[in-house]
């Protein structure tokens, strides 16, 4: 496979271009040493844009995860350059650069919804009234509204991953990395919250990557599809979608749709033949 | 209301049995006073019934059973003489009289709380430092193990002897053997606690950039308190052990560490029974007004009851 040669550095031709909210050149991680190491990501190059949809997909253990913890300064890799928003991840962190939403809800049980939206304004220092405004505003963003003073376990698993989502916009990031937020839930409460996600990053313009191992939920919801391949984790192919911006649900049936997913699937597949 | 049957039906069993072995522990001391007010009994000298069964004795002389349940100083006191000098001396004496169980309770009960608060606060500090450095996780934590293989009967003497000689009694020994004991349930549970938050939890928190401090007050000590309050529950029990072990190599004149020992000095088997069941129902007591505090205080925090 001759894929590997080109991993794709985004073409973003023009040369006017502002800078890019994610810029990795060269990333590696190694976890551990010796023989036991692991490659969890080799020579990872990638830009994504302002207000771009970026998903990660790949097969267990291709990295996404990894990947997107390194952007968050969860993990510090061994090699390359990762800059966010032109800072090291590290800073980017401190400079409230980015929501990250995991994928279980994770919501304090001890604490109400709102409360819970508050739990990150409280730790950065906002004012109680900014604490509230902004409460109000994320739950409205999210449909939860008049849900502020239920206890998570008064909620369902799909609107317990809203209030997360809530949770992760309320300091107005302008990055959100979701990490397979929808993979625990069912088909049917996946497809609203898919809805709900892309009417929310229209009205917020924010940029988004978003981790998943659904071939239809990237398509979807997606302006880029990273395709990734497992041992050592590393891009495969970067899928820049043609579909318009305004995706209603039956978006899904139509032909371009289908072939953007074909290629997806044709990618993961090539990207799984080479171990 | 089935539980209530279940509690209530091992109860009746418990007080069944306990009537049916006051029977054989009791047989011998019935038969020798019948002997001596001129009754008929077999066998018929106090020497040859030394070495016979007990239960032979009473296949024997059946007539005896009923008497076995009320024998003045009996081996083994039957349930209702227990109940009536547990009521004599708590309902009919005067609180300030030295022969009031409520009064003795009451001292016992103050070494027992005084110590709690000490050894709660030991536990806890200990589990946060041993939570957060992990030097003390190495250096603390096994002696907190070995402090407890340690019999605190051995002890509690050593701790009162040395305290007394710089001049410290009273209340305060008492209260360091109450918390040498309730110190360690509290530090294991909330160890346990402190380190319950899962990864993604604690990433979280990194994702916010939270200070130690922040992660521990809004996410390790909230999720700790379900098991501070299992720890607590142990470690109160433990405390009011430790304030009547203590009680007892001072001679302690009140306390109802004091009243076993002053029952075991004078064979007064009922008294020490009494005092027995005295401490188990402070006991009861003290462990549900934890749990009550402990459902109050969840229910705020929005747990699910």
């Amino acid at each position: 496979m001759n894929m590997q040669m080109n991993p794709q550095v985004d073409s973003a031709n023009d040369s006017t271009q502002v800078q890019p909210v994610i810029e990795a050149r060269d990333l590696n991680l190694v976890f551990g040493a010796g023989d036991t190491s692991v490659q969890a990501l080799k020579d990872i190059n990638l830009n994504i844009n302002k207000g771009e949809f970026v998903s990660f997909i790949g097969p267990s253990g291709c990295g996404k995860t990894t990947f997107l913890r390194c952007i968050a300064a969860l993990e510090t890799p061994t090699g390359g350059s990762l800059a966010v928003n032109g800072m090291t991840p590290e800073q980017a962190r401190l400079n409230r650069a980015y929501g990250y939403v995991f994928q279980a809800a994770g919501l304090y049980p001890w604490r109400t919804i709102a409360k819970n939206i508050k739990l990150p304004l409280e730790i950065m220092g906002f004012s109680r009234a900014e604490q509230d405004r902004r409460v109000a505003e994320v739950l409205e963003l999210v449909e939860l509204s008049g849900f502020g003073g239920k206890f998570p376990w008064q909620l369902s698993g799909g609107m317990q991953q809203r209030a997360s989502i809530a949770r992760a916009l309320a300091f107005d990031a302008d990055l959100l990395l979701m990490d397979e937020p929808f993979g625990a839930l069912d088909e049917i409460v996946r497809d609203h919250l898919n809805e709900q996600l892309l009417k929310l990053w229209a009205r917020t313009d924010k940029t988004i990557g978003f981790v998943t191992h659904s071939i239809p939920e990237a398509v979807y919801l997606s302006t880029k599809i990273v395709v990734m391949s497992p041992r050592p984790g590393r891009i495969h192919e970067v899928i820049e979608s043609p579909l318009p911006k305004e995706r209603p649900l039956d978006i899904r049936d139509t032909p371009e749709f289908i072939e953007i997913a074909h290629r997806v699937r044709e990618g993961l597949r090539a990207g799984h033949g080479d171990d | 209301m089935k539980s209530v049957l279940a509690v209530l039906t091992v109860v009746a069993g418990i007080i069944g049995i306990w009537y049916l072995a006051c029977v054989p522990m009791n047989i011998k001391g019935v038969l020798d006073a019948a002997e001596r007010a001129g009754t008929e009994v077999v066998p018929a000298t106090a020497r040859e019934r030394r070495d016979a069964s007990a239960l032979g004795l009473v296949a024997n002389n059946s007539f005896a059973i009923s008497s076995t349940w009320s024998v003045d100083r009996p081996r083994l006191p039957a349930p209702h003489q227990v109940a009536v000098e547990l009521w004599q001396t708590t309902v009919e004496k005067k609180i300030t009289s030295k022969r009031s169980l409520i009064y003795h309770a009451q001292v016992t009960l103050s070494a027992t709380l005084f110590g709690f608060a000490l050894g709660t606060g030991l536990g806890i500090l200990l589990a946060v430092g041993i939570v957060h450095s992990r030097v003390m996780d190495m250096s603390v934590m096994p002696w907190a193990i070995v402090s407890q293989t340690i019999p605190i009967i051995a002890l509690a003497p050593m701790i009162i002897v040395v305290l007394y000689s710089i001049g410290v009694q009273g209340l305060l020994p008492k209260a360091i053997i109450a918390a040498y004991l309730s110190f360690f349930p509290v530090v294991v549970g909330m160890v346990k606690g402190l380190r319950s938050p899962d990864h993604m939890q604690l990433d979280l928190m990194r994702t916010y950039g939270a200070t130690g401090g922040q992660v521990f007050w809004k996410l390790r000590l909230p999720s700790s308190m379900p098991y501070l309050f299992a720890s607590l529950k142990i470690g109160i029990a433990a405390s009011l052990v430790g304030a009547i072990v203590g009680e007892l190599p001072t001679g302690a004149v009140a306390g109802l560490g004091a009243r076993l020992l002053a029952g075991s000095y004078y064979g007064q088997t009922v008294q020490i029974w009494s005092a027995l069941f005295g401490a188990a129902i402070l006991a009861g007591l003290l462990v549900a007004l934890l749990g009550l505090i402990e459902r109050l205080l969840l229910r705020r925090m929005g747990v699910r009851t």
